[in-house]
């Protein structure tokens, strides 16, 4: 009788232990997988960016018209996921955000155009030449962040005359 | 020897009609701009995929004559979605007009494209898989594989569609954007499920390039940014059992696209037959239209 209970109380030990294992073995996935997920969400995708494309300088930075021929190709391509304020649209991401806007160089928005992020929805853009993606650039940071929405409503203005 | 007549537009009114008016409900169907960054091609691929949750519509025609059968409007409606950034799928339903014959419902396809490597290099490959049930009286002559010949284009479509083809289709697509230039290569391999014979191979090559690189910040209609043009060349390459380009038809010819502001893009191409067997010239048209995030338009605005 006696080894009975000693076998059962080490039953009951042994399931206890096994259900705070697997417990333990959750949450300690659940963890890493949201850290990886945040550490996505939070654009890891500047830090694979290679250093040339970090240091290129935008050819039409600060023109007019090519800001606003910047203007229509974000229209075109960019508006719908992004929303026409670039504020983002559901899961899609502001591009007034600071780390699109203060962040980022130039250069690494050129990589990320052109490479996209395919897993996280972004596709490639490298079908578009390269002087269409650099003007989608400035155009972008022309609106500057999140408070700065009067560039874009000069621009959509100049647009539709 | 099989000849086609030159330059013959001998397809019935009313198809010509019927093609007009679906083209002109694609294009009055959506209000939403639809701008696809897709090289100006018919039959070959780039590695360019529909971007997520985009739904592009194309009606794809191919028009001939055959000098010794009659003259055909083959077309293909294509609903092309893209479901992830690495994977296009595509469904497509084909039909077809004969003068002096009919016009017939010849089978659908079912097509996804994947891309292997997520990030972009020289060369990027893409991978494409698909099924397809249609009859041999098809003529929308999206590919061309094994020995495929005009000769295949002239029997009547009441003995065509008799012959059911269960096909699985595998391509491997190459491709290279490099200062606004497009160069594609595609290489085909063709099973028939249902029989036991050979694969067919085939292949398509195309170069092209959007007239302007740069964008104008007015709208405007004829504008370079508008157009793009390019060229492409396709054909059978044999089968298993003879590899080459004996008794296979081949073509080439020069490719044109405009987008439409706010509108659809429209494709043109006459494609020229490189040898006897194949059609003298096949006149190439399509409309497509994108729907950008398709969902989008079924969710509750706020």
């Amino acid at each position: 009788m006696s080894r009975l209970r000693v076998s059962e109380k080490f039953l009951i030990r042994w399931r206890g232990a096994e259900q705070r294992c697997r417990m333990a073995f959750r949450v300690t996935l659940s963890t890493t997988a949201l850290v990886f997920c945040m550490a996505l969400a939070d654009g890891s995708w500047l830090q694979k960016v290679p250093a040339d494309y970090h240091t290129r300088v935008n050819p039409y930075a600060g023109q007019t018209a090519a800001i606003a021929g910047g203007a229509k190709l974000f229209g075109d391509h960019c508006a719908k996921c992004h929303g026409a304020d670039a504020l983002g649209r559901g899961k899609k991401p502001s591009l007034r955000s600071e780390r699109v806007q203060q962040q980022a160089t130039e250069g690494d928005i050129f990589w990320l155009l052109y490479n996209g992020n395919l897993r996280r929805g972004m596709p490639t853009w490298s079908a578009m030449p390269g002087p269409s993606r650099w003007q989608i650039i400035a155009y972008v940071k022309s609106l500057g962040p999140a408070s700065g929405a009067a560039t874009a409503v000069n621009y959509s203005e100049e647009k539709s005359q | 020897m099989i000849r086609t007549t030159p330059n013959h537009v001998g397809v019935p009114a009313h198809v010509l009609w019927r093609s007009a008016l679906i083209s002109c409900l694609l294009f009055f169907a959506f209000l939403p701009r639809a701008v696809a960054q897709e090289p100006p091609y018919f039959v070959t691929y780039s590695s360019a995929l529909e971007e997520p949750g985009n739904l592009e519509i194309s009606l794809k025609n191919t028009q001939a004559a055959p000098a010794n059968g009659n003259a055909f409007l083959g077309s293909a409606l294509e609903f092309e979605y893209g479901v992830k950034g690495w994977w296009t799928t595509e469904f497509y339903l084909d039909g077809q007009a004969t003068k002096n014959d009919s016009t017939i419902f010849t089978g659908f396809r079912w097509e996804n494209r994947f891309r292997p490597l997520l990030r972009e290099h020289f060369i990027n490959p893409v991978l494409y898989v698909e099924y397809e049930n249609t009859n041999f009286a098809d003529r929308a002559l999206l590919e061309i594989t094994g020995h495929q010949t005009v000769a295949d284009l002239v029997i009547p479509n009441n003995v065509a569609r008799q012959e059911i083809e269960r096909e699985m289709e595998l391509k491997l697509i190459l491709s290279t954007n490099t200062h606004g230039w497009n160069f594609s290569e595609n290489f085909i391999a063709e099973k028939d499920l249902n029989e036991s014979g050979p694969w067919e191979f085939g292949y398509a090559m195309g170069v092209s390039r959007p007239l302007s690189l740069i964008s104008r910040g007015k709208s405007c209609f004829w504008c370079r940014e508008n157009f793009a043009a390019g060229a492409e060349v396709y054909g059978g390459l044999g089968t298993t059992d003879g590899f080459g380009f004996k008794a296979t038809s081949q073509y080439l010819g020069p490719t044109v696209s405009f987008g439409i502001p706010r509108g659809p893009t429209i494709l043109f191409s006459p494609q020229f037959g490189l040898n006897d067997n194949s059609a003298h010239v096949l006149y190439r048209f399509s409309v497509s239209y994108e729907v950008q995030q398709v969902w989008n338009m079924f969710r509750r605005k706020n």
